[in-house]
Parts: structure tokens; sequence; C-alpha cells
């Protein structure tokens, strides 16, 4: 086992999904409790759906950094489902729903018609689902992957208090003056940015999983808003290095076996939270 | 002359087509305690939402004098997120100040110093690192009074702060209100409760189909007041 890694850490690209593995899972598991806590868990879902489809025409227009064109239309997405959820005729999840569908579809038939290899049904799953194997990490991938992540984390603790006020009680927050339209911008744009980092690692369907487990199991044992970021921010890294790492040592697809460990580090939780009454 | 702090003149209350409360004009000097009445649905909240600024009247004009919208302390109902939010008292509390921030990012001195001398006024240091969503009603009604007062120096506006709590507790509640009130801050008050309203304010509006508004005094002897009070035990 103990030789496995060795082998393995002496490639500079599995050094290079430690790193962004930890990034990614740090970030994500930032605004868990928020978008779990605003019903907002299901944006996250049909963002990660628009990210697909943005990957798909970047692919199909020959781009060589898809994160170009994948990064500004999700965030302008999120932007979008926040607006219409609030102003539309359509409800909310609905409109969430008809553009995640859209998306998928749209970006498989893409995919589909303007393949950029010869194994189609293997892009697509890799987009679903994350790489199969963590070796396709390029160095531009990590430093995009690092710098983004840097600026979520900053933007968390820089608007922690006013994400938490906005988050608890928005029509409170209104009332003293705090800027909830605006911080909700920020929110839903901080959320679509976490998504296309996210998606590198395990994927669009599973980057939800990425989000909402760590805050969920945070949630079953701590009950101060701080210790709860605090603890899925751990919950979150830890299952990640050790999804990468088992994912390495029994030879499978890395997303799927982060999110089996975060399943598990769930399932621990509540019967942590159970036994502490 | 007592200073006046909210002057609203001839207020349309309402949404796009739907006009539920017109003609309103009242005025709320420092240290007064009024308590707004009326049916279910007669605009009570939509009133408080208009003086909060969290929406225009229709037609007619709010001035504040001598303060500004957001140094009112609101105490809204409670919301469905709040039920599952995992939150310390301490962390609910310091929310209040949020107003204060201003263009800092984090929490002063000062604004930790208010929170804890309100919690110690509301008698929640023992509860401070306890989980808000874990407490009873008239223990999270007190903390979110609490946060309203590190928001205010001046004004509370309570909307129907007892709601949903038990007759010791209300009554509790209620002493709380009058006893923050003594101490020189003006309180408004949704309320559905008009025996406890002409108990313990000082001056009643009441909208719906009538309109009234004056002294607790003027209310118990206008028809309003009489028809509203009328088999309603109110003696002291």
């Amino acid at each position: 086992m103990i030789e496995t890694f060795r082998l393995y850490f002496s490639y500079p690209f599995v050094r290079y999904a430690l790193i962004v593995g930890v990034l990614v899972a740090l970030c994500s598991s930032l605004l868990g409790v928020t978008l779990v806590l605003k019903r907002f868990s299901y944006i996250g879902d049909g963002l990660s759906h628009v990210a697909f489809g943005a990957i798909a025409i970047a692919a199909a227009l020959n781009l060589t950094d898809n994160m170009l064109l994948t990064l500004p239309v999700t965030v302008l997405s999120a932007v979008l489902l926040l607006w219409m959820g609030q102003n539309t005729k359509i409800q909310g999840d609905a409109a969430i729903a008809m553009v995640s569908v859209g998306a998928l579809g749209t970006g498989y038939l893409l995919m589909n018609r303007f393949p950029t290899s010869s194994n189609v049904s293997g892009d697509v799953c890799t987009s679903l689902f994350g790489s199969a194997s963590i070796l396709t990490l390029k160095q531009s991938d990590v430093i995009f992957c690092a710098i983004l992540s840097v600026i979520v984390v900053a933007v968390f603790v820089i608007f922690y208090n006013r994400i938490f006020a906005v988050t608890f009680d928005a029509g409170f927050a209104k009332a003293v003056g705090t800027r909830v339209n605006a911080f909700n911008l920020l929110i839903a744009a901080t959320i679509a940015v976490i998504i296309v980092i996210a998606m590198n690692l395990v994927g669009s369907l599973l980057v939800s999983a990425l989000v909402i487990f760590p805050a969920l199991s945070a949630m079953r044992i701590y009950k101060s808003f701080l210790s709860v970021t605090v603890f899925s921010a751990v919950i979150s890294v830890v299952c990640a290095l050790a999804g990468i790492l088992a994912s390495i040592l029994i030879n499978t697809p890395v997303g799927s076996t982060i999110v089996i460990a975060d399943i598990t580090a769930f399932l621990i939780c509540s019967i942590i939270g159970r036994m502490k009454g | 002359m007592a200073m006046r702090q909210l002057l609203c003149e001839n207020l349309t209350l309402g949404y796009e087509n739907v006009t539920l409360v017109e003609g309103l004009t009242f005025e709320v000097n420092a240290g007064e305690y009024l308590c707004i009445v009326g049916e279910n649905g007669a605009g009570k909240s939509t009133l408080m939402r208009t003086i909060l600024h969290l929406q225009e009247p229709l037609s007619g004009k709010i001035s504040y004098e001598a303060l500004k919208a957001t140094q009112i302390g609101y105490l809204p109902q409670q919301t469905m997120v709040q039920r599952d939010f995992p939150a310390s008292v301490y962390e609910v509390v310091l929310s209040g100040c949020q107003g204060k921030l201003g263009k800092r990012f984090f929490y002063s001195k000062e604004d930790k110093a208010k929170v804890f001398s309100n919690m110690e006024k509301l008698g929640l240091m023992d509860l401070r690192n306890r989980c808000y969503r874990e407490l009873s009603g008239g223990q999270q009604q007190r903390v979110l009074l609490a946060r309203a007062l590190c928001a205010t120096e001046c004004m509370l506006l309570l909307d129907e702060p007892v709601s949903g709590l038990d007759p010791v507790v209300t009554m509790e509640m209620y002493e709380l209100i009058k006893k923050l009130n003594k101490e020189g801050i003006t309180v408004i008050m949704i309320s559905h409760d008009i025996a406890s309203a002409v108990r313990y304010a000082d001056h009643i509006l009441h909208i719906g189909s009538d309109v009234f508004y004056g002294t607790v005094e003027e209310y118990r002897n206008s028809d309003t007041g009489k028809k509203y009070l009328e088999g309603v035990d109110t003696d002291d």
C-alpha cells in the first residue's frame, strides 16, 4: 500500500489532484449551510447541469480553455435563476428544472454532434461523473482552481457576518439596512464559481453532494453557525482526501469515491448526533 | 412637548390592485407605546413593513424625525428557516448589530459589549451558547428582542411578539416590553390581543373596517373601542 502511494506521488499530477481536491472540498463546504437553509440546494443542482451544457458548447467550439466559457455562463445562470425564482410567474423550482434539463439535453446533443474524441460516451460520462481517474488534471487547471478557491474563501470570510445575517433572517437584515438582494446575488454567484471548480473533480452530477453533505453532517452534531461552518470544512477536506487516496488504492472513479466518503461521514455524524441527544 | 419620532400622513397601503387601508394618519412620540390592532388581513403587517421601508406605501408620506428607518429595532414573526438553523444565542443577538457595520466587515468591541449588556438585560446570559432552535418559544422571542435592542437606541417595532406563547410566558413578555418602554424606548406593537393592548399601551391604532387612532382612554370611549372591547375584561 505504501509502495503504491509512493509510486503515485512521484507523479506531479497526483500531487495536483490532492491540492485541487483539498481546495475544492474546502470551498464547496463553506456555503453548504446557507444553501441548505435558504432552500438554494436545488439551484446548485440546476447550475451544475448548466455548467455541463457550457462545457459541451466550449468543446463544440473547440475552445482550448473551456473554463473561459463555463465560468461566466454558470455565474450568469445563477443570477438568472435567482431572479426567475423571485420575479416571474414560473415557479422557482420549475424554472430550475427547465433550465437544468434544457442544458443537459443541449449539452449531450452538442457533445454527440461535435465529438472531441472517438469515445463520445466516455467524454459524456466524464463530464457527468468526473474523471475515471485523477490523472487527467493539467497544471493550468490546478492554478486556475487555486486562484478561484482563494477568491471564494476570501469572499466568504469577509462577508461571513452578513452571509449569516441574510441567511438567518432576511426580513430583519433588510429592515436594518443590509442590502439583502445584493448579498443573495453574491451568494448565488459564489455558488456558481464553486460548482465550476468542483466539477473538475467530481463531475457535474455529483457536485451537489460536495456542497450539501458536509453541511448536513456538521449540522447533526454542532449547534452554532461558526462551529457548523468550521466542522463542515474539516469533514469535507477529510472526505475528499480519503476519497482520492481510496480511489488510487482500489482503482475506483474519484468523484463517486469522494461521495461515498461523504455519505459515510454523514451516517457517522447522524449516529453521534443521535447519541448526544 | 414630547419629541416626535415618526409621522405618517394620509397613508394608503396595499399591493398592486388591492387597497388594504386608506387615509391613515398618526404620529409616534419618543417614549410612547402604540399598539396596532385590527382583524387579520386588515393590513397591520403591511403597515409595519411600510414603516420599515420594506415596502412602499401606495400613497401618503412617512417622515422619520430624530431617527432613521434603519435605527428601528424590528422583531419580525419567526420564519421557517429559523426552525432548523444552527445558530447560538450569541450569534443571533450579535447579528442585531449588522446595521452598524457600515463599511466594516467584522463586529467591533463596542458591538460585542452591547450584545452582552442586552443579553444581560433580558436574562439570556446563561443561554448564550445554547442553540437558538432548541430554545422554548418564550426564550426565542427574548433572543429576538435582544437582537432588536442591538439595532436601536430608541424604537422597537414588534410584530405579534407573543403569538404561540403560553399565557404565563405571554405575561412575562408583556411585562418585559413594558419595562423596556419605561426605560425610555418607544414601542410600536402589532397585537391580536386587544385586552392586553389597552392594558399596556398608551396609544391605539385600530385598522380594518373601522379606523381609529388615539390614546387608550379615547379608544375605550370610542364607538370602535366599545365594539371591540365588549365582553373583553380590561380591568387591571
